[in-house]
């Protein structure tokens, strides 16, 4: 107890000054920041360049060729246009972290193979896609997935009511009726029920021993429950599906030649860093680990599985922080083949139509800023919850 | 990119801010030697480098005109290529003295953006190119298509005030330069690329087969093209505007480049006041007497220019239209040099 409170007191000179210091540091950044933009202020002002964020209430008047919440060129604000373009990156962010997570793990091990094909074209891919730029391999895609694309004429018909061609992929939308909130419910309980089987399961292993094997069980759980609650509701799912018009295809989902060829050139290059970040956590687990598990007599896939990569995530997870960062900030090469996000949407066509560039790109540089320092810190959460507990 | 590094250049002027470096641009051209001109570089007929890397056509001609005016040298000119984005931070930032670049004169970029139009040098409107093959031949029917269109420019907000006007769908797919927009139109990405129709003229010709397209009739809006200055420099504007009004006044007058020698010894006043036989006007530009003299010596006057780079001694071959002089039922009128 008395250590304690001799704890709180600073009780060595040198630690106040400490403080002084740092407060006094703190009050001169505050003063230089404050004094930048003063002086921003007025040298726009003596330019008679318009400033301050009146511009975001004004209306838009431009269009915008994909858009995840409703927009409309004619009554919708630059605001509004803000935040179409921030979604179209978060989209793209979100599918490309996912698929390249996949894939980098799936190079990465492959290299490791005991394969020689299987590591030889691994590391093929990853020589090979780690020093060519970005942007070139962007616009490869680009004009490849175009390309290889039928013109409006010669559309493929997909079954199920598809339709693909130049202008996109054009998916059946489903359209929800009433009462389809049970169905989502129905779906949430049986998820929530597959991982209590599953736990329910690992003790009970844990405990006697004998393995029962709950995936069909779970399996029919997931798809069951809310094909039930479908038929119990009445199927209030219909799907509106897209048709040929004389220049477009309306109706549907619509899937951008744009966004498919950012997402596969994002992924299929962060892949390959990540694949090496991989392969790096991998050879970092003591080869003692790989001997004893093998010892035991588990399989090379089972050791990868339950041995190797546990361990080898805790010198994965910071190099593979960074690389998500690199795929957010890269996806705004977007402004190279016309796919609208927050950069070509924002810092685009809304800075050149109100000129007001000081603003526009303070704004973009702090939405990036906050999605990455967001990113960081999920992954931190997530590397301290994984993290070994040594003794 | 460019982009972005001109926007700090401008963030970074603004913050540290000269003080009056904005009226005094015409010393500060003098003592660098040359000026700087925002031009487009890709576009046929109006800004664009041949392959030795000599900048031709009419906007490119009107900087070279303010360049014989100063330094009696058409050739002390350094041109920027910028894209329809980062055209104006240019302009706003000081790394550009004057921007030549087919912009349209519009009250927003004339009051927030801190610049100055000087004077319309091409009347134009926007206009739609479409593939012949879609057998259209009006815009009206080109409901719910898909129209490739620049970035940043007065074509992407007229193109959806039409279409609604009309009670027409459109999709749009918007690229930061033109070469990347007709590039995506030549694939057949959009059905429609529309510009100013002058433009359109320029970018049918880089096409593969420029006999496929058609332009179709409708003008669906005013572009009065315009060069820019910044706000706050008057006798550089001064300069800047009289440069192209000498242009117009010397094709009034009937004073060629060929002839211009001759007419230096002509008795008609108004053609002695123009080239400098007369009068204290250049002086009070802030330039020499002779300096029409000397625009219409190097470049020659404004038909001269508009046939060379766009008209019939081209091969965009665009009509005078409403470019022609006010005497013949054009919109160019040249005030008085007195």
């Amino acid at each position: 107890m008395v250590e304690k409170i001799q704890g709180f007191l600073p009780h060595r000179p040198h630690r106040i000054g400490g403080i002084v210091l740092q407060i006094a540091f703190i009050v001169v950044i505050a003063g230089l920041a404050y004094g930048v933009i003063l002086n921003v202020a007025q040298n726009l002002a003596r330019a008679h360049i318009a400033s301050g964020f009146g511009f975001w209430n004004n209306t838009a008047g431009f269009d915008i060729s994909q858009t995840l919440i409703s927009y409309s060129a004619s009554t919708s604000s630059f605001g509004r246009a803000f935040w179409v373009g921030l979604l179209n990156t978060l989209l793209v962010a979100a599918i490309g972290i996912v698929l390249t997570t996949v894939l980098g793990f799936v190079v990465g091990i492959a290299r490791l193979s005991r394969n020689w094909l299987v590591a030889r074209l691994a590391g093929g891919y990853v020589e090979l896609i780690r020093n060519v730029p970005l942007l070139l391999q962007l616009l490869f895609w680009y004009n490849a997935v175009l390309k290889s694309l039928p013109p409006l004429g010669g559309s493929l018909a997909l079954p199920g009511g598809g339709i693909l061609n130049n202008r996109g992929l054009f998916l059946p939308r489903p359209e929800f009726g009433p009462h389809f909130g049970a169905v989502l419910i129905a779906l949430v309980v049986a998820i929530a029920a597959a991982i209590l089987l599953r736990e329910w399961s690992r003790r009970r292993r844990e405990r006697t021993g004998t393995p029962i094997h709950i995936v069909w069980l779970a399996l029919v759980l997931v798809c069951g429950l809310p094909l039930a609650a479908l038929a119990l509701a009445g199927f209030p799912l219909s799907f509106s599906v897209p048709h040929m018009g004389r220049f477009n295809v309306s109706g549907g989902v619509e899937i951008l030649p744009e966004f498919a060829a950012l997402v596969l050139a994002l992924t299929v290059y962060t892949a390959a860093f990540i694949a090496e970040v991989v392969r790096a956590g991998v050879l970092a687990v003591h080869a003692g680990q790989t001997e004893a598990a093998e010892a035991l007599g588990l399989r090379s896939a089972a050791t990868l599985r339950l041995v190797v990569v546990p361990q080898a995530m805790r010198v994965i997870i910071p190099p593979l922080t960074s690389q998500y960062l690199n795929l957010i900030k890269n996806s705004s090469l977007a402004v190279a083949i016309g796919y609208p996000d927050l950069v070509q949407v924002f810092a685009g066509s809304v800075l050149n139509i109100t000129g007001q560039a000081v603003e526009v790109i303070a704004i973009t540089m702090a939405v990036y800023l906050a999605i990455s320092l967001f990113t960081s810190l999920l992954m931190n959460l997530y590397a301290r919850a994984t993290a070994i507990v040594e003794r | 990119m460019k982009r972005l590094a001109t926007a700090m250049t401008l963030a970074t002027v603004a913050l540290f801010g000269p003080q009056a470096a904005w009226a005094q641009t015409l010393g500060s051209i003098k003592d660098r030697g040359e000026l700087i001109c925002g031009a487009n570089g890709t576009l046929a007929g109006f800004g664009v480098p041949d392959p030795q890397g000599n900048w031709t056509g009419f906007d490119v001609d009107f900087c070279r005109a303010i360049a014989a005016a100063i330094f009696n040298d058409p050739s002390k000119v350094k041109f920027v290529p910028l894209t329809s984005k980062d055209r104006f931070t240019a302009l706003q930032s000081g790394e550009v003295d004057v921007l030549s670049r087919n912009t349209s004169w519009t009250l927003s970029r004339d009051t927030s953006l801190g610049l100055d139009f000087i004077a319309v040098n091409f009347y134009d409107g926007q206009g739609f190119m479409v593939h012949k093959s879609l057998k259209v031949s009006s815009a009206l029917e080109l409901n719910d298509a898909t129209v490739c269109v620049q970035q940043g420019t007065t074509s992407e907000l007229n193109l959806t005030d039409y279409f609604r006007s009309n009670h027409m769908g459109l999709k749009t797919v918007t690229f930061a330069t033109g070469d990347e927009a007709r590039k995506a139109y030549e694939s057949g990405r959009c059905d429609a690329y529309t510009t100013d129709s002058s433009a359109l003229y320029g970018e049918r010709l880089r096409l593969p087969e420029p006999s496929q397209h058609i332009v179709l009739p409708e003008i669906i809006s005013k572009e009065p093209l315009s060069p820019a200055v910044r706000h706050g420099d008057n006798q550089w504007s001064d300069i800047v505007r009289w440069t192209h009004f000498a242009m117009v006044d010397a094709e009034e007058l009937g004073v060629t480049r060929a002839n211009v020698d001759e007419k230096l010894k002509s008795s008609d006043p108004e053609t002695r006041r123009l080239l400098g036989s007369e009068g204290q006007y250049g002086e009070a530009l802030g330039l020499t007497n002779d300096w029409a003299y000397r625009i219409i010596k190097h470049i020659g006057n404004y038909g001269e220019s508009f046939e060379r780079n766009v008209g019939q001694g081209s091969p965009l071959k665009i009509v005078r239209g409403l470019n022609a002089l006010w005497t013949k039922g054009g919109l160019q009128y040249g005030p008085p040099i007195r």
